[in-house]
């Protein structure tokens, strides 16, 4: 089960961010930071999946944003990985040749984030 | 223009050079007079000719049915130029709505019988193609007969025409059937790929075939097998995979085999799951992309639960892959080593383990030590390579070991009487170089106290010899307690190895009491307190210090508990022992009724080894009567009746424990013949204990014998709906019987 979707540049600001799992508003940007910062940590030669606390974390890259989502031990890691490209490529076709700035000015995003979440279950 | 003789090529040519439609249509009908006339006129030389040309003709598109009976008269010719031409003029022009078509039956069916290859597979394939109902039925037995001919070549055209055939009509398929399996064995994978659609048609149309079939399946995954693990085969194999094709056709029909039969899935299940699957997570692990090498030791992990051997042929990549720099691939890559350690490889793996233990990230470490910790006592070969695997892990990772490792390895020291003088040297010397990790300090101490005299007698053949002197030793103890990094807990051991060493040593115990008067006035409660103990022992009670201090006799595993403790816990559990012993073996054999009801608490199934009010539970046991109580406010119900056994429910609230009820279960026995090994258990949800006594027998004498009674005792605490679920297992009329029941119609007095 997906229990959050980030979406955060390199500096640490979160452009995105959807919680499925109630986390006070306080904790949300320490969980933020924390995450971006094991995220960043880890060079391009290692994978994808990191293991945080109780829960696992998959993120992807794409130039200076990175996508992370959280999620327990049920969900199939590689599809969440492609979960996350597809919804990247969806974005792109969209916006055609979707930005950082794109992602934090438009509603759109999380909307079709959002639909495209429900679809997949 | 003369064209009698004209070549198909020359007629190809010339109808690709028309440059319209119309001039086409032309050549074409021109031609075609042409062809028309050669055949009226019966000139056998070119008739081939005239024929390839109609064919082409025909597949461009136009009317050809005039050249019908001449593919017959072909066929009939001796020469295999014509026969050529003249079958595959029957397959594309004549099918079952020609009314020709019957008139080839007699040229195949001796064409079969010829003996030359080649006129016989022109046979095969004709028949197959467009061979009508009545065609096959006449010509089965000759296919039958083919289907065993030497060269493969024709199998294969045989058994695909026996396809068709099975396809056209059915009722043929007790002709095929009993080849079938001796077709099996073909080592030709064409004849093989043919075998198998053969099965899966037959399978397809009848299920008598399907019963029959299902012998065959472990020879089908056996081939299945062979053609997964086998290498490389340049003949049959397509970007790496051996023979997909036929892998495909096994797999289809295994699917049609195992469809709703138990019997022939399970066997399939085991064979197909480890030989594809762990071939493939194997393959996955070697990959370069790193996701999809954890996505591999993942399932690994998840597969070796289950079928731990398939996974040990991965285990020198699994070993490859604790190597990594990344932190989750090593992190589930050491869980996989962790798993797949067994008695055979156990002493590899910990020395793989312990060289990651040296070079792992922090948060593993404590992972890694209490694995290799586990394993090591799990499958340790010997007990000196156990004390020298625990004694690496402590020197290396000792501050992040759990807490009874300290406890496990003296047990275990203690308990090897021939390996004492090897390890006091080994934690002598290992001490000697560093003090400061806790738990291999703790260990040294303790044995240095128990085994002093036998570190100072110098000769032990294990190990290099060691002069070690009485004030080294003390010296040694005394840095311990001196030492900052020491603690508390440490200290005590140093300070009880220093008075055990008292006994121990020949020399004079001077420096012991002033160290142990020193500790006197220590500002910790503990120490002080031993200080001051072992003070008065060596002024008031010296002629008891001998005895006090002298070899300590084996701690039985399972905790240093005071002595007091256990002897209480052992009177509590003796009277509960018998009525959870049996339950035991039960308990276990009841977890897999219990999908329905969440299984009965495990803690009320084990007695408690601790009980903290021992006396309360044994006032407890007492008060309760065993036997049910005569006037019983809640009516009994029966639960189960078969064959003339009954099973009944009597129920009691005893007044001073509201959450508490007892069922007593009675077993009457109304028929001819006795019950033997009655047995009831029970399950209830997980909010409920359950207790079930000893049943006061096992036998129910027939015709009204003694019945059986067994007592159920249920704790609802939560007062929540009682639901129970029965499984009775007996022998009755010398058939074993087994019920698995749930009982509904519960009073509501039970529970409220």
């Amino acid at each position: 089960m997906i229990k959050f979707f980030l979406m955060v540049n390199k500096q640490g600001q979160t452009r995105l961010s959807k919680y499925y799992e109630h986390v006070d508003i306080n904790k949300r940007t320490i969980l933020e930071t924390e995450v971006i910062k094991s995220c960043l940590s880890r060079s391009s030669e290692q994978c994808s999946f990191v293991e945080y606390k109780d829960f696992k974390l998959i993120y992807r890259q794409y130039a200076a944003l990175f996508i992370v989502v959280g999620v327990n031990d049920t969900e199939n890691e590689m599809a969440i990985y492609e979960f996350i490209h597809n919804f990247v490529e969806v974005l792109d076709e969209y916006f055609s040749r979707v930005s950082e700035l794109d992602v934090s000015f438009f509603n759109a995003v999380s909307q079709a984030f959002h639909s495209i979440w429900q679809n997949t279950g | 223009m003369v064209m009698s003789s004209l070549k198909l090529q020359d007629l190809i040519e010339e109808i690709r050079g028309a440059k319209t439609q119309a001039q086409e249509r032309e050549v074409i009908q021109k031609e075609c007079a042409h062809i028309r006339a050669s055949f009226r006129d019966g000139d056998p030389l070119h008739r081939h000719r005239q024929l390839a040309k109609l064919l082409y003709v025909h597949m461009l598109g136009y009317p050809a049915h005039f050249g019908q009976m001449e593919c017959l008269k072909l066929i009939a010719s001796p020469r295999f130029i014509d026969k050529r031409v003249g079958y595959l003029g029957a397959m594309l022009l004549l099918d079952e709505r020609q009314d020709a078509h019957l008139l080839i039956t007699n040229s195949i069916k001796n064409d079969l019988n010829q003996g030359i290859q080649a006129v016989q597979g022109l046979a095969l394939c004709t028949l197959s193609t467009m061979g009508s109902a009545e065609m096959c039925r006449d010509l089965a037995t000759e296919v039958e007969k083919l289907l065993l001919e030497r060269s493969p070549y024709v199998r294969k055209k045989a058994v695909l025409t026996a396809v068709h055939m099975i396809r056209k009509v059915p009722e043929l398929s007790d002709t095929f059937l009993p080849v079938c399996a001796k077709l099996l064995h073909e080592r030709h994978h064409g004849v093989l790929l043919g075998t198998i659609t053969l099965i899966t048609e037959l399978c397809e149309r009848s299920p008598a075939a399907l019963k029959h079939f299902r012998k065959v399946v472990p020879q089908l995954v056996q081939i299945l097998r062979t053609l997964v693990t086998t290498g490389f085969s340049t003949e049959h194999s397509i970007s790496g995979v051996s023979d997909p094709f036929l892998q495909v056709q096994i797999l289809r029909l295994l699917r049609i085999l195992g469809r709703n039969h138990e019997e022939s899935s399970e066997s399939m299940n085991d064979l197909l799951a480890q030989v594809l699957a762990v071939n493939i997570l194997g393959r996955f692990l070697l990959n370069s992309d790193k996701n999809i090498r954890y996505v591999a030791l993942t399932s690994l992990l998840r597969l070796v639960q289950s079928d731990h051997s398939a996974v040990q042929r991965h285990r020198p990549t699994v070993v490859e892959c604790l190597r990594e720099p990344d932190a989750s691939l090593s992190r589930r890559a050491l869980e996989l080593s962790l798993a797949l350690v067994n008695s055979s490889n156990v002493r590899a793996m910990t020395q793989e383990l312990q060289g990651f233990l040296e070079s792992c990230p922090l948060d593993l470490r404590a992972d890694c030590a209490s694995g290799i910790l586990l394993a090591a006592e799990r499958f340790a070969p010997t007990k000196r390579w156990h004390i020298d695997t625990i004694l690496r892990v402590l020197t290396m990772a000792g501050s992040h070991v759990r807490d009874d490792a300290v406890a496990n390895l003296t047990q275990l020291i203690g308990g090897a009487q021939e390996l004492h003088a090897y390890s006091v040297r080994r934690l002598y010397s290992a001490l000697a170089q560093d003090i400061s990790q806790q738990p291999l300090v703790q260990v040294a101490a303790w044995c240095i106290g128990e085994y002093g005299d036998l570190l100072l007698e110098g000769s032990c053949e294990e190990t290099e010899p060691l002069q070690v002197e009485e004030e080294e030793v003390l010296a040694l103890l005394e840095r311990v307690l001196q030492s900052h990094m020491s603690l508390p807990a440490t200290r005590g051991y140093a300070l009880t190895a220093l008075m055990k060493l008292s006994t121990r040593l020949r020399g004079d115990n001077n420096r012991i009491r002033q160290v142990v008067s020193i500790y006197g006035s220590c500002l910790d409660v503990e120490l002080q307190q031993r200080a001051v103990e072992y003070n008065t022992l060596f002024r008031k009670y010296d002629h008891m210090r001998a005895a006090i201090l002298e070899k300590m006799p084996l701690v039985d595993r399972g905790g240093p508990q005071a002595d007091e403790e256990v002897k209480e816990s052992k009177e509590a559990t003796h009277l509960l022992e018998p009525a959870p012993v049996p339950t035991e073996p039960q308990a276990s054999k009841l977890l897999d009724l219990l999908d329905l009801l969440d299984g009965p608490s495990e803690d009320s199934q084990q007695p408690p080894p601790v009980d903290p009010s021992p006396e309360g539970t044994l006032i407890h046991l007492l008060d309760l009567p065993c036997a049910p109580l005569a006037p019983a406010p809640i009516p009994n119900l029966k639960v189960f009746e078969r064959e003339g056994l009954q099973l009944n429910l009597s129920f009691v609230r005893p007044p001073g424990t509201p959450t508490l009820l007892l069922i007593t279960a009675t077993a009457t026995n109304a028929s001819e013949g006795d019950v033997t090994h009655f047995i009831c258990q029970a399950a209830v949800p997980k909010s409920f204990q359950l207790q079930l006594q000893a049943p006061s027998g096992d036998t129910v004498p027939a015709q009204g014998g003694l019945p059986v009674t067994q007592v159920l005792r249920i704790l609802n605490p939560n007062k929540a709906p009682l639901r129970l679920k029965l499984r009775l297992t007996y022998n009755h009329y010398g058939r074993s019987v087994q019920e698995i029941f749930e009982v509904n119609n519960l009073p509501v007095e039970a529970w409220q």
